[in-house]
């Protein structure tokens, strides 16, 4: 792929353990590459797997889900659910060819600001050495009934 | 006779299933007969494409389009009657989300082809494959040409009204005539456009009667390997059952009869993309913490990704696998 490639990767971060270990990074003043975008959320339990397929239908060349460390859930165990979600979705982008390694899991504590950012850091090169995703960019328009249904209310399962 | 509002129906890449579904509501066919003046319906009576082509803009009041946008005629036809139409519905699941047809979009077109004219299960020793146009001393004869990548009718044309199910259930349908009728007379309002007809607002798990308790499984079974208790949730026993995230209308048809619910009628209201809600729901119920444990128990789903897309593939966020954008993005080249 070109040189100027800058992979463009989403970030799920927890907002008790590793977006406060992207916190401490920022503190600590340890560089990681500019290429991921941070989204915080209460628990990584909170991923919905929508996010990630939407992040990658519109452009994301990569996602990256963080959490606490198993057993060290805020919410108990609700990382677990988050572990299982990553490992089907690995499977089940796969079928739509697209390879699982540019979603990447990591557990990250709140006093793991180096690690975080060497994860970053590592996955940005993963991703650069896939190359870029471009999903759908020609003629493809965001499904209606997707975007229409982002507006509503979640309707329990 | 000709102070009818004017009726079409057509059908587009699908199976022929929702007309079968149509003629289903009975002796309710009629009151289309006596409500509407039936203009175009390929399936049901003749009537050429030019004779469409000649209708006054908006002359149409009601048109019902099933099936998926495959190929170029179908593209043209869906605009055609676009522009015909007062009302145009997606009816049935092709045109909803792409249904079977859809997952063809697992594949470039060159692989579609080579299934369809070149396997051991076809007779073709000759490999005659289709042309797009040939030279007759007539002059020149064209078929449609496919399309890399499935689209549903509102990824090509505006869509008044939604209309899922695999097909739509006969009383569904005969719900959606009466409304209609009572609308004709002046006696019931449309619904606001853009709004999901003929279907219920929940899931398939809210109209399902079997018990749900809390549930956790440790290996996931085929439905053909086990004899499924009739009272108790299927998911809970560990068959994929898709109910969770399907949209309820069909009064829970296969789970009542012992059979997983596979999503004929697409993503449930409020869901975004039916694949990635499937994920989620089924990913909870797994009872293992260890990655190890997780992947052995995720070997049992054999195919996720047909799993949770059998129905919606070309409806969903992602849309195609990446052989078919590959081929889109080629075809698009070659087009400018």
């Amino acid at each position: 792929m070109t040189q100027s490639f800058e992979p463009v990767i989403i970030g799920f971060t927890c907002n008790w353990c590793s977006y406060r270990a992207a916190d401490l990074a920022g503190t600590a003043r340890i560089k990681y590459p500019p290429n991921v975008r941070l989204i915080r959320l209460m628990c990584s339990g909170r991923l919905d797997p929508t996010f990630v397929f939407k992040a990658l239908a519109n452009g994301a060349d990569g996602v990256m889900i963080t959490g606490c460390h198993p057993g060290e859930c805020h919410y108990i165990e609700q990382n677990y659910k988050a572990l299982r979600r990553f490992q089907l979705m690995r499977r089940t982008l796969q079928g739509f060819g697209i390879d699982p390694a540019r979603i990447r899991l990591v557990w990250a504590s709140a006093a793991e600001g180096a690690r975080f950012a060497s994860e970053v850091a590592s996955f940005v090169e993963e991703v650069r050495a896939l190359g870029p995703l471009n999903w759908g960019k020609n003629g493809s328009v965001p499904a209606r009934a997707a975007e229409a249904a982002m507006e509503k209310e979640e309707v329990p399962a | 006779m000709t102070a009818k509002p004017k009726f079409a129906m057509y059908w587009a890449a699908s199976c022929g299933g929702c007309e079968i579904a149509v003629l289903n509501i009975h002796e309710k066919i009629l009151d289309v007969d006596a409500n509407f003046d039936v203009v175009f319906w390929p399936v049901a009576m003749d009537a050429k494409y030019k004779d469409v082509e000649a209708m006054e803009d908006g002359s149409i009041l009601l048109t019902l389009f099933n099936g998926g946008i495959r190929n170029d005629e179908n593209e043209h036809i869906a605009k055609l009657l676009r522009k015909k139409s007062k009302i145009l519905v997606a009816f049935g699941s092709c045109a909803n989300e792409g249904c079977i047809p859809g997952l063809a979009n697992l594949s470039n077109s060159h692989e579609i082809v080579e299934t369809a004219f070149n396997t051991i299960s076809t007779d073709n020793p000759n490999k005659v494959y289709p042309m797009a146009s040939y030279s007759m001393p007539e002059g020149e004869i064209h078929i449609p040409t496919i399309l890399p990548v499935l689209k549903t009718l509102d990824q090509v044309v505006d869509v008044d009204y939604y209309m899922p199910g695999c097909p739509p259930e006969s009383h569904q349908i005969e719900a959606v005539v009466d409304l209609v009728v009572k609308v004709l007379q002046g006696k019931a309002q449309l619904p606001p456009k853009g709004s999901v007809i003929g279907a219920g607002n929940s899931t398939v798990c809210d109209e399902c009667q079997r018990a749900r308790n809390v549930k956790t499984i440790k290996s996931f079974e085929r439905i053909w390997g086990v004899a499924p208790d009739p009272a108790l949730c299927l998911l809970e026993q560990g068959i994929p059952c898709n109910g969770p995230a399907t949209r309820s209308g069909c009064n829970a048809r296969c789970p009542t009869a012992g059979a997983q619910c596979i999503g004929c009628y697409g993503p449930a209201e409020g869901v975004v993309d039916y694949g990635a809600r499937l994920v989620s729901a089924f990913a909870s119920v797994i009872d293992a913490k260890e990655p190890e444990e997780i992947d052995a128990i995720l070997d049992g789903l054999v195919d996720p990704t047909g799993q949770f897309y059998r129905f919606n593939l070309a409806g969903s966020l992602l849309r195609a696998a990446a052989p078919a954008w590959k081929a889109e993005s080629t075809h698009e080249k070659e087009k400018a």
